[in-house]
């Protein structure tokens, strides 16, 4: 017989040893038959028992053949306590689908690689300053002049691409009604044959496609947008696009699974770099540099021949800094390049989530490692209340290692039905935590498949899981003695100091997981409620286009019919919003001085913007309509403190040093408040507003093609306007189009969108973990209550106090608890550092933070101690002491 | 694989004989034709049997099959498969070598 039947065999156990039966049986009867005494006959017919399961050995597989029997056994051990089970696979459950999901955000984000030939040959080319407080800062944006001479330089070595940073822009097909938002990045033209990438239609941009400045209009499409904008429609290639003033024609669509470099970002069209407005200008950075290298180039060589080439450009750039010191000037060009391994791309999302994603799973990995030392304790517990039935086995001849596989076989039914339901939990909460990582306008797009990374990881997870929970009870139900056991004598120590040891290391990564979580929500809480200096409330904020540029004073005219519409209290007009990610700096020269090396955050502002804003207006006065740029300029607090040293800056002059040495001059005319300008975790920086109407050096005024209306409302909500608001922009005249309108809320809010993320998610946690630790106390002193109660009997019985009993009750779980507690916070202290970056005011050192941890946990444990102790203190001596 | 001097060794080349000789013979009938050709000095443990029958069957030497007596009873019936008969001419061929030689030492010494 075969194997397969073999198998087979083991399924149909029963019918198998009913049949070997049947047969000796057949045997005995037969022997009669022949005339022999029955007695005799089956006396020579010997131990038919263990005949018989010699003869079920030989016919099926016998191994397998235990483990289906230690599997039925198990599970009918875990029905025998339905809800113990069930709560310790759900505690396990969350533990692995928790950390599944973070393996598959940081498995999408950070490691899995793009899907180009050779990913790991793709590198980023980053400069590294020392910056402001001495730390060492990376950036990793270019200019395009400077990126040409470093691509000529190393031909043969690797191909550089030039990839510009995604930006979400307005796209037409048809009419200027119907724009619609899509993600442009710029691309070299041989970007896509050098990722080895084949088109899904038409054919892709090359070499030849990005030679001249301006004269390559061809777009391709990525695959996802191919699908989700035009249904796979083949006849869209040779189709034409508008973005702003250009026309471009869609040439192709790329292949399926490649969308872009940026994880985190699905980008629909790319365009070559020669189209970008800044291709020429050596001062704008707006691009990364990605160096794909020749099989066997060696790194640093090829690193240092960039850094020559890069230094080398920035130097002669450096030339018409006007108005710096040397010195200055040299700190400037000591930056060294970079050649950072870029197989799973490079974006900003890496950049703002690596740590916190990375916290989040370890803070995921502790509560799972404490439901696993809970459910290690339930089955010790329950190993004890089993230990004659073990003691049993042994004595009639089963193996040790028979043991560890019947118990862990129990463990592996609990992992099976956690990590089943843990993949459920995984599968939605990993797209529900990207769902939530950006603003509900422009979410995060992170493909996330289940394929087998993730398999893996589950199963290796689930495995270790396992073990983890399940082995040191399993060795210890299988060093059982029986003569001792069975004697009901067996060394009760033993077990509970297993026990206790896990309630310490349960409490301490209990006590990790709630003061980083403390952390995190402090983080949130502070970073909400810092001053901003303005008031966000009932201000709706409307991005605008024009057609072409258009003169300031139809932008005047707009702002004016904005201001008729019922329900509109205050407009203001500005070149763009506060804390919209966007900044505008420069140098400024006071006195004729040299720049002292800190730089003016700058912003284009109409008469009435400041009051809309509530920004306070402390000296002089706001903007008139004739005034103009150069000319006079509003600066705020930290500017003085920056170039005045304190002084009223009003009715005095600075001048605004460009590079090239050209200076414009300004009179300051008031002073206001300080806000926060671009990211608000940033400290208030030394700000200037200048007005909108810029004049040439004829005096002739400039037409102004983009804008944003702040409209302050008189109603409690103003997004019930906004769609007014987008109407009325092109009543007033034509050529105005409103591109995107949000509330300054909104704004504000989506800076705190991480914070707010890592906050909800580690409070959550806590929770759990909190939760979980305290079932955990529960549990083990309910056991040692069961287990020493003829001890508490007979101490009460000599007159023993309710206190006395409470004490010795608790007393070792408690001071091991204490333990964990210690151990946590040493824990914390060692770690906290590394999750620094993401802080905001807040330090683990901090009294508040310490103290959080430290009473929630005593609260927890002296709750979950309660029921123990009322039930020990409850013990009748008399009953039990008869009873036993 | 058993040993060719073991008892094993020779309870399975002697069941392969008588069931070469005599197929469809059930458990009880190969033990009492054991001990009957050997002039009833080879008694078999007759418990032992059964085992060693399974083992040779899943080895695929024999094959077994149940029939229905005239009693009603059922017994499972065994024969030699093509395997078996190879098995049975290598057996005997080295039960008759390890005899051979055991002789020689029996005669020089």
């Amino acid at each position: 017989m075969s194997l397969w039947s073999r198998i087979v065999n083991v399924l149909r156990g029963d019918r198998l040893s009913r049949e070997i039966e049947e047969e000796f049986q057949s045997h005995i009867d037969e022997a009669i038959e022949q005339g022999r005494d029955p007695a005799e006959a089956r006396r020579a017919f010997g131990p038919a028992l263990r005949l018989r399961e010699e003869s079920r050995d030989v016919r099926l597989i016998a191994w397998l053949d235990s483990l289906r029997a230690d599997a039925i056994f198990g599970w009918r051990q875990l029905m025998k306590n339905k809800v113990i089970s069930a709560a310790a696979v759900l505690s396990l459950a969350l533990g692995i689908g928790a950390c599944t999901g973070a393996f598959r955000l940081v498995d999408a984000l950070l490691l899995r690689p793009l899907p180009v030939s050779e990913p790991e040959q793709l590198y980023a080319l980053a400069r590294q300053y020392i910056g402001a407080e001495g730390k060492p800062q990376t950036y990793d944006s270019w200019a395009y002049p400077s990126f040409r001479p470093m691509r000529d330089a190393v031909k043969g070595q690797a191909e550089l691409m030039a990839i510009s940073y995604s930006d979400r822009t307005d796209v037409a097909y048809g009419s200027d009604a119907e724009m619609e938002k899509a993600y442009r990045q710029y691309v070299s033209g041989w970007m896509f044959n050098s990722f080895g990438l084949r088109p899904a239609a038409g054919r892709l941009l090359t070499e030849g496609d990005d030679l001249k400045p301006g004269a390559h209009p061809y777009a391709v499409l990525s695959y996802d947008y191919w699908t989700s904008r035009f249904g796979r429609d083949p006849k869209v290639i040779g189709r034409t696009l508008r973005i702003g003033n250009d026309l471009y024609e869609i040439v192709g669509v790329g292949p399926e699974r490649f969308t872009g470099t940026e994880p985190g970002t699905v980008i629909d069209i790319f365009i070559p770099t020669m189209m970008h407005p800044a291709v020429q200008i050596p001062d704008w950075t707006w691009m990364r540099t990605l160096a794909r290298l020749k099989p066997g180039v060696a790194l640093e060589p090829l690193r240092a021949k960039l850094d020559a080439i890069s230094r080398a450009f920035e130097a002669e750039r450096g030339k018409s800094f006007g108005g710096m010191s040397k010195q200055q000037i040299d700190e400037f060009l000591n930056q060294k390049l970079l050649l950072e391994p870029a197989a799973a791309g490079v974006s900003d999302l890496q950049n703002d989530y690596r740590t916190s994603l990375v916290a989040l799973g370890v803070l995921v990995a502790l509560v799972l490692l404490i439901a696993c030392a809970n459910v290690a304790n339930l089955m010790t517990a329950q190993a004890a209340s089993r230990a004659r039935e073990m003691a049993l086995r042994v004595s009639i001849g089963a193996g040790r290692w028979r043991l560890v596989q019947l118990v862990l076989v129990e463990s592996a039914w609990l992992a099976f039905f956690a990590a089943a339901i843990g993949g459920v939990f995984a599968w939605w909460a990993a797209p529900a935590v990207v769902s939530m990582i950006n603003p509900p306008h422009n979410p995060a797009r992170l493909f996330l498949p289940a394929d087998w990374r993730v398999l893996g990881f589950g199963l290796v997870l689930t495995v270790g899981v396992m073990l983890l929970f399940g082995l040191a009870p399993a060795l210890r139900a299988s060093a059982v003695k029986p003569v001792s056991a069975l004697k009901g004598g067996e060394d009760p120590q033993s077990r509970r100091r297993l026990m206790h040891g896990l309630v310490a290391v349960q409490t301490a990564f209990c006590f990790l997981v709630l003061l980083v979580a403390g952390l995190f929500v402090a983080t949130f809480e502070r970073l909400s409620n810092r001053p901003i200096g303005f008031s966000p409330e009932r201000v709706l904020t409307l991005e605008t286009v024009t057609v072409s540029p258009q003169p300031p004073a139809f932008w005047d005219q707009v702002a004016e019919h904005l201001r008729t519409v019922p329900g509109v209290e205050t407009v203001g007009l500005a070149s763009s919003v506060l804390l919209g990610g966007w900044s505008w700096n420069n140098f400024i020269s006071v006195n004729g001085a040299p720049p002292n090396g800190v730089l003016v955050y700058l912003l284009k502002a109409s008469p009435g913007w400041a009051e809309a804003m509530r920004i306070p207006l402390i000296d002089g006065r706001d903007f008139l309509p004739d005034d103009t740029y150069p000319g006079a300029a509003i600066v705020n607090r930290t500017f003085a403190k920056a170039y005045f040293n304190g002084e009223d800056p009003v009715r005095k002059p600075f001048e605004v040093v460009f590079s090239g040495g050209k200076r414009l001059r300004f009179e300051c005319v008031g002073l206001v408040g300080d806000v926060t300008y671009r990211d608000i975790r940033a400290p208030f920086l030394p700000q200037a507003y200048f007005p909108l109407h810029s004049i040439d050096a004829k005096g002739a005024l400039q037409p102004i093609g983009q804008g944003t209306f702040i409209v302050r409302t008189s109603g409690a909500n103003p997004v019930a306007l906004a769609s007014i608001l987008r109407r009325e922009v092109p009543r007033a005249r034509s050529e105005f189009r409103v591109s995107n309108i949000r509330t300054q809320t909104e704004i504000n809010q989506s800076q705190t969108v991480r914070e707010r993320l890592l906050a909800r998610l580690a409070l959550f946690f806590g929770v759990v973990a909190l939760l979980l630790a305290g079932v955990g106390l529960y549990g083990v002193l309910d056991y040692s209550v069961l287990q020493r109660r003829r001890e508490i009997a007979i101490r009460m019985a000599l007159g023993a106090q309710a206190g006395d009993v409470a004490q010795r009750v608790t007393a070792d779980v408690f001071s091991m608890v204490l333990v964990g507690a210690l151990a946590g916070l040493a824990l914390g202290m060692g770690s906290v550092r590394y999750i620094a970056a993401i802080l905001y005011q807040v330090k683990p050192t901090d009294p508040a933070m310490l103290a959080l941890p430290s009473l929630t946990i005593l609260a927890a444990a002296l709750l979950s101690a309660l029921p123990a102790i009322i039930r020990a203190v409850r013990i009748d001596p008399a009953t039990v002491l008869r009873g036993e | 694989m058993p040993k060719p001097d073991s008892l094993q060794g020779s309870l399975d080349l002697l069941v392969l004989k008588i069931l070469s000789r005599r197929p469809r013979l059930h458990g009880y009938a190969i033990m009492s034709a054991i001990q009957a050709r050997s002039g009833e000095v080879l008694r078999v443990e007759e418990g032992s049997l059964y085992p060693a029958l399974h083992r040779m069957e899943e080895a695929g030497w024999i094959r077994a099959e149940w029939v229905t007596k005239d009693n009603g009873r059922r017994a499972r019936l065994y024969e030699v498969t093509a395997a078996g008969g190879k098995q049975l001419a290598a057996e005997e061929s080295r039960w008759l070598a390890v005899t051979a030689a055991v002789n020689r030492v029996l005669r020089t010494v």
